[in-house]
C-alpha cells in the first residue's frame, strides 16, 4: 500500500514537473515570433502550397493544406523531423519551425476553404465513391469513410482528403511504407500499409479522383 | 528512329506552315526569324535564351504571353512583342513542338565556385529566410515539366537577369515566381544562375 502510494506520488510529481515545463516552453514559444514573421512564414508556405492553400502542381504535386486538420499537420511536420516521413525538402522546412509557429500556421490553414483545383480524370468517379463509402470487402480494403469521415474531412491526426490534388493522393497511396510510417510502429500512418496494399492502380486512381472533387 | 521520324514530320509541318507565309511577302517567316536571336540550332545567346529542349507547353505559353503583353521584360517588349504579332496560335503550337525536340547543350558559363551554393539553394531553398526550394517545381535535374520551364543549362546572364527582373516587378502576373524571386539576395541569384548554367541535359529524352 505504502509502496503504491509512494509510486503514485512520484508519478504525480513527475507529471507535474513535465506539465509545468511544457507550459513554460509554450509561453516562450508564443512570444518567439511577431505578426510579421508569421505573415512571412505563411507566404512562404503558400509559395508552394498555393495562395489559398489549394495546392499546386509543380514537378511534384504540392498537397492542399486548406481545411486540413491541425493535428494532422502538426504530426506530419514532426514526422519529417523524426524521419518517420522522408522528404528532404520538408525536413528542412519543418526544422525551421517552432512548435508555436506550427500551431499558428495549422490554425490559419484550417480556416481556408478554396475550391478544389480539379484536373482529375472523370472516368472512375462512381468506383471511387463506392470504395470510399463501402470499401472492397473481398479484397480486405475497409471503407475510407470509416476513418476519414463521410465527407472526407478527416479528424485529429487523420487527414482531410476532400479537395486533395489527384496526383498527390495517387502518389501517397502507391508509396505507403516507402515514404511514410517509417521508424516507429506507433506512427498512425502505419495502418495505411495493410489498408492499401491490395489496391490496384485503377482503384487508386478512382479513389484519388473521387476525393479530389469533394468540397 | 521513331523520334527522328516524328521530328522530321514536325519539321515538315513547321516548314509547310512557313510555306504559305513565304508567298505573302508582308508576313514574317517564323523559323528564320527565331534564328536571328536564338541561333540556327536554337541554342540561344547570352541574352536570348536557348529554346532547344525547352518544354513545349512553356514555349507556347510564353509566345501567348508576349502577344498579350503579360511578359513585359525589357527585351521581351523590344524584340518579342513585335516578333509574335503575326504568329497564329497553330504556328505557335507547331514551333513549340519543334523547338522542344531539338537537342540542347548546357551553356556552362557561370561561376564554378558558386555552383555548390547555388545547388543547395536550388534543391532545398533556405527555410530560415523563407526561400522556397526550386526543385519541387522545376524538377531534380532542372528539367521542367508541362508549362514549367527547363532551367538546366540556360545561359548565366539570362538566368540572372530573369531572376533580378522578377524582383523588379517585370512579368508580375506570372505567379508564383515574382514572390519567390523577390526573396533572393544578389548573392543567391548569382549562385543559382551559376549552378543552373552547368546542369547538363542528362534526362533529356
Amino acid at each position: 500500500m505504502k509502496v503504491i502510494s509512494l509510486r503514485l506520488a512520484l508519478q504525480a510529481a513527475v507529471l507535474a514537473l513535465v506539465f509545468s515545463a511544457a507550459g513554460r516552453a509554450d509561453e516562450i514559444g508564443a512570444a518567439a515570433f511577431s505578426k510579421s514573421e508569421l505573415q512571412a512564414k505563411l507566404e512562404y508556405c503558400k509559395t508552394c502550397h498555393g495562395l489559398s492553400g489549394q495546392g499546386y502542381r509543380g514537378y511534384f504535386p504540392m498537397p492542399r493544406l486548406a481545411g486540413q486538420q491541425p493535428k494532422y499537420l502538426e504530426n506530419q511536420l514532426r514526422a519529417f523531423i523524426e524521419r518517420r516521413r522522408t522528404n528532404p525538402v520538408m525536413f528542412n522546412v519543418a526544422h525551421a519551425l517552432s512548435p508555436s509557429m506550427v500551431a499558428a500556421l495549422a490554425a490559419h490553414f484550417r480556416e481556408l476553404d478554396p475550391n478544389p483545383i480539379g484536373g482529375a480524370p472523370k472516368e472512375y468517379l462512381a468506383l471511387g465513391k463506392t470504395i470510399f463509402e463501402e470499401g472492397l470487402p473481398e479484397a480486405n480494403v475497409p471503407a475510407c469513410s470509416a476513418c476519414h469521415g463521410p465527407e472526407a474531412k478527416g479528424r485529429d491526426e487523420i487527414p482531410r482528403l476532400a479537395g486533395q490534388l489527384f496526383p498527390y493522393t495517387v502518389k501517397v497511396l502507391m508509396n505507403w511504407g516507402k515514404e511514410r510510417g517509417l521508424g516507429s510502429a506507433k506512427d498512425t500512418s502505419a495502418i495505411m500499409v495493410p489498408t492499401t496494399h491490395n489496391l490496384t492502380q485503377l482503384q487508386i486512381d478512382a479513389i484519388a479522383a473521387y476525393v479530389s472533387r469533394l468540397k | 528512329m521513331k523520334l527522328i521520324t516524328s521530328k522530321m514530320a514536325i519539321l515538315a509541318v513547321v516548314f509547310s506552315a512557313a510555306g504559305p507565309l513565304l508567298a505573302d511577302e508582308s508576313a514574317p517567316i517564323p523559323v528564320r526569324n527565331c534564328t536571328w536571336c536564338h541561333g540556327p540550332s536554337a541554342q540561344g545567346f547570352s541574352t536570348a535564351p536557348r529554346l532547344a529542349g525547352q518544354r513545349d507547353q512553356y514555349i507556347e505559353n510564353q509566345l501567348l504571353s508576349f502577344r498579350s503583353h503579360i511578359r513585359d521584360n525589357p527585351y521581351s517588349k523590344q524584340y518579342m512583342w513585335p516578333a509574335v504579332t503575326n504568329l497564329s496560335p497553330q504556328t505557335a503550337h507547331d514551333l513549340a513542338t519543334y523547338l522542344s525536340l531539338l537537342p540542347p547543350k548546357a551553356a556552362g558559363d557561370g561561376n564554378r565556385e558558386l555552383a555548390a551554393v547555388g545547388r543547395m539553394i536550388y534543391e532545398l531553398g533556405s527555410p530560415e529566410s523563407n526561400i522556397a526550394s526550386c526543385l519541387v517545381c522545376h524538377g531534380p535535374n532542372a528539367e521542367g515539366v508541362r508549362e514549367i520551364p527547363r532551367l538546366g543549362g540556360l545561359a548565366y546572364s539570362y538566368l540572372k537577369s530573369r531572376l533580378e527582373q522578377w524582383g523588379e516587378g517585370f512579368h508580375a502576373a506570372a505567379g508564383p515566381m515574382p514572390r519567390i524571386a523577390s526573396k533572393l539576395s544578389p548573392n543567391d541569384i548569382e549562385a543559382l544562375a551559376s549552378y543552373l548554367s552547368f546542369v547538363e541535359y542528362e534526362s533529356f529524352e
